[in-house]
């Protein structure tokens, strides 16, 4: 097994702008390099300011803001029902979310009931969007690493499920699919078949996809012991998600503070054992990826046969308007974590205050923190595990 | 090569050794030569640019180039010709001379392999007594073209491009050369030639199954040459997703063409050599050199033809293996890189020259014992792993229930 590398820390360091840190490594003799924000594998535009003696970095300080298009902002100058296409560009790898926790957020200022069949079809979406977002992650994790077979596979399988949610709303990225009180348009006719047939394809390639990439000795030499995150240092730096329950720590908004239908569906939050090197491992956020796939499956085995008839869109005015100063916050558990929208009603038909916290921007906080003492080609593997997103960093 | 050409002067009924003007027509026909070879090179390069796309594509379940020419075959015309007519750009802060000269140091390493890599068993421009060696030492230039196009591009992605490949050539130089110790121990000459005509047109007679150490010596030979040429697993220099492009980040039109030109015909180079050192070369089965050598008129042509298909075949069958690693494997980290060659590579090759070194002396006491390892080694080693891959092959096939499908959108 390989052990955990990590630099020790250097306090004085700590805290700086960016600018004194760059005077600072003029000053040290290291060398700066500028990974992004145009370098293949930054995973958007995002810019890292690598300091580095040779091969082995320093230290690696990120520099968000490149993708910052004010979506909060927005939020405020929309109706509420008109901000919905707007918050799928807040993660457009996984945009079903974005439109739930919006939708959640809205309903609860409402106080409006979602028809049963809604909530079902939003799950399936969901998942559905989960494992297009898990697959994408994966995938680009291991072309991260080298391998650049894994991501046409991992690419291929999304095209099916782009295909399923296409049938659904009409989009293949932005899907703009659920609505205040309920979903755009229902499952259309014999989407159950088309689901459970993509499922029983899926968890079959699965198999062929461990097989290939996730146990491939190298793979594993590369990630395991890489960047470990303790338990105790996940919760400090506030990781959300596949990041947080790689480091052994089993909350997922799902079970721990369920909404929509979840209470309803069995499924199993898998956590990060250490299996390969240490617990919350480089190797540990990929293959807990993996494994989320697998109860994504499991949870639209159970929508499918247990979905009920009925209307898909609640009793929602048609115009929507609050008194000031109301204010409510929904939690749903992404893609990429606990997701949450937090809103205060204006006094018209839009928003006085619109707040979505995301996975990926608290993501990219310990990144400084783990990257000391990596190598560079560890920073690119590092960086592909926490599975940052850019527009979910800068919205 | 010289008596070659002799004797097809004899044959028009001349004599060479009366001429007063002999050297001038040999240097002609050594232009000739280098002009077929640096052709060939070029061409199989090309081709192989094409190959490995379209390799890549079917392992990736994409379809890969297939518009320009019968299954996109002549792509890399198309590319080729884009490469070269495209803006040769130098960066107005790069070492100017350097820059533009680093190419050509890749190309002449690269191109000076061919003078003693064997084609078939008359085909060949110069079987030197130093053919392995000579090899050796010339392969050994392309670092030296690798690492100026580092430096003088005056980029930093460049430069750490340059210095990985500058650690990992010089560094699995080292082993890759003992394991090729090893056949010229076996064979006693280094002359490419000579090395195949010390084996045997049958898998059995090959040196690969020649004992224990000639069979580890095989892979750490095969290890070392991907490393020497850059491939996957050992791509670091030219990392697209850590390093942007590596060594060649800042290069474009011919000369950025040269570089890849180097790479895919590098391709070849460690294949043919392989298949020289470990693989019996272009020994027919059946049919000893000896044989060949008597022959003569248009049974000497068939037979000529013959021992080159098998040479390029089992040749490509090593090209499409690399490509087949590239495509499959991850790559590996700088020091995972340094710890395989220094820690395991070297070490094993060492103590495989040695073994070698002994068994000889105990084969020559009793050369039975050659002969029945020769077998046990084939059957162990050979016959063994190919039925275990192919039973994984057909089980991994009904696992995931995939089919192959060699004829839609080619």
């Amino acid at each position: 097994m390989t052990e955990p590398r990590r630099a020790p820390e250097n306090p004085t360091m700590e805290m700086t702008s960016n600018k004194e840190v760059l005077r600072r490594i003029e000053y040290t003799g290291d060398m700066l390099l500028n990974m992004g924000p145009q370098h293949p594998s930054t995973h958007g535009v995002i810019n890292f300011l690598v300091q580095t003696d040779g091969e082995v970095m320093k230290r690696a300080i990120p520099e968000v803001g490149y993708l910052h298009r004010s979506i909060e902002k927005i939020g405020e100058k929309c109706t509420y029902n008109g901000f919905m296409p707007y918050t799928d560009r807040v993660d457009y790898i996984a945009a079903m979310f974005a439109n739930q926790g919006w939708a959640m957020a809205v309903e609860r200022l409402l106080g409006v009931e979602v028809p049963k069949r809604a909530e079902y079809c939003r799950v399936i979406a969901c998942e559905l969007n989960r494992i297009a977002s898990h697959l994408i992650s994966v995938g680009t994790m291991a072309m991260d690493v080298g391998a650049v077979t894994p991501f046409p596979y991992a690419l291929r399988e999304r095209e099916f499920i782009n295909d399923l949610l296409e049938e659904l709303c009409g989009a293949r990225l932005t899907y703009n699919y659920l609505r205040i009180g309920g979903v755009a348009f229902d499952l259309p006719e014999g989407y159950a078949d088309k689901v459970i047939t993509f499922v029983d394809h899926f968890e079959k390639i699965l198999v062929e996809f461990n097989r290939l990439i996730t146990n491939n000795e190298i793979f594993v030499q590369r990630l395991a012991g890489l960047a470990p995150i303790p338990r105790e240092m996940a919760i400090d730096y506030c990781l959300v998600g596949p990041n947080l329950r790689a480091s052994g720590v089993p909350f997922d908004v799902r079970k721990d503070l369920p909404y929509s239908i979840y209470p309803e569906l069995q499924f199993e939050v898998p956590v990060g054992r250490g299996e390969m090197g240490a617990l919350g491992d480089a190797w540990d956020r990929f293959s807990l990826r993996v494994e989320e796939m697998k109860q994504s499956c499991r949870i639209l085995r159970q929508c499918i046969a247990q979905i009920p008839r009925g209307e898909t869109m609640g009793k929602v005015p048609r115009k929507i308007k609050f008194t000031e100063g109301l204010e409510a916050y929904s939690r749903i558990e992404s893609a990429r974590g606990d997701m949450q929208y937090y809103v205060v009603a204006g006094g018209g038909e839009n928003a006085y205050r619109v707040k979505v916290r995301t996975g990926s921007f608290t993501a990219m906080g310990i990144i400084d923190q783990l990257s000391r003492g990596l190598m560079i080609a560890d920073l690119v593997a590092l960086i592909a595990s926490l599975d940052v997103v850019a527009p979910e960093i800068d919205r | 090569m010289q008596s070659w050409i002799d004797s097809l002067i004899r044959g028009w009924g001349q004599d060479p050794a009366s001429w007063p003007w002999t050297q001038l027509v040999y240097l002609a026909f050594m232009g000739l030569f280098a002009f077929i070879v640096i052709n060939f090179a070029a061409i199989t390069a090309g081709i192989f640019s094409w190959a490995e796309r379209r390799v890549a594509a079917r392992i990736q379940s994409r379809v890969g180039p297939n518009r320009v020419g019968p299954g996109g075959f002549l792509q890399w015309v198309a590319d080729a010709v884009k490469l070269l007519t495209k803006e040769d750009l130098v960066p107005a802060e790069a070492d100017k001379v350097l820059f533009r000269a680093a190419p050509y140091f890749m190309m002449v390493g690269f191109a000076c392999v061919f003078v003693t890599l064997p084609f078939s068993h008359r085909l060949i421009i110069a079987d030197m007594n130093v053919g392995i060696f000579f090899i050796i030492a010339v392969t050994a230039l392309i670092v030296v073209g690798i690492i100026m196009s580092g430096w003088s591009s005056n980029s930093k992605w460049s430069m750490f491009g340059a210095i990985r490949s500058a650690a990992q050539i010089i560094s699995y130089e080292i082993p890759g050369g003992m394991a090729l110790m090893i056949p010229v121990l076996l064979a006693g000459t280094l002359s490419t030639q000579g090395i195949i005509r010390a084996q045997g047109g049958w898998p059995w007679q090959w040196f690969v199954f020649d004992n224990p150490a000639a069979f580890a010596a095989f892979f750490i030979y095969f290890i070392s040459a991907l490393a020497e040429g850059n491939r996957t697993p050992f791509d670091l220099p030219e990392a697209e997703s850590e390093l942007v492009s590596g060594y060649n980040t800042e290069y474009s039109g011919m000369r950025f063409s040269y570089f890849f030109l180097v790479e895919w015909g590098n391709m070849w180079v460690m294949s043919a050599l392989a298949t020289t050192m470990f693989l019996g070369g272009w020994q027919i089965p059946g049919i000893s050199a000896a044989q060949l050598d008597a022959m003569s008129g248009g049974r000497a042509v068939a037979f000529e033809l013959l021992s080159l298909a098998i040479f390029v075949g089992k040749t490509l069958f090593w090209v499409f293996v690399v490509m087949w690693l590239r495509w499959t494997l991850p790559r590996i980290r700088v020091d995972q890189m340094m710890n395989v060659c220094w820690k395991y590579l070297v070490p094993v090759s060492f103590a495989a020259v040695l073994f070698v070194a002994g068994w000889m002396l105990v084969v020559r006491a009793a050369p039975a014992v050659g002969t029945v390892t020769h077998w046990i080694m084939f059957l162990a080693a050979g016959v063994l792993p190919a039925g275990f891959f192919i039973n994984r092959v057909f089980r991994n096939i009904r696992d995931t229930g995939d089919r192959f499908d060699f004829t839609s959108n080619w």
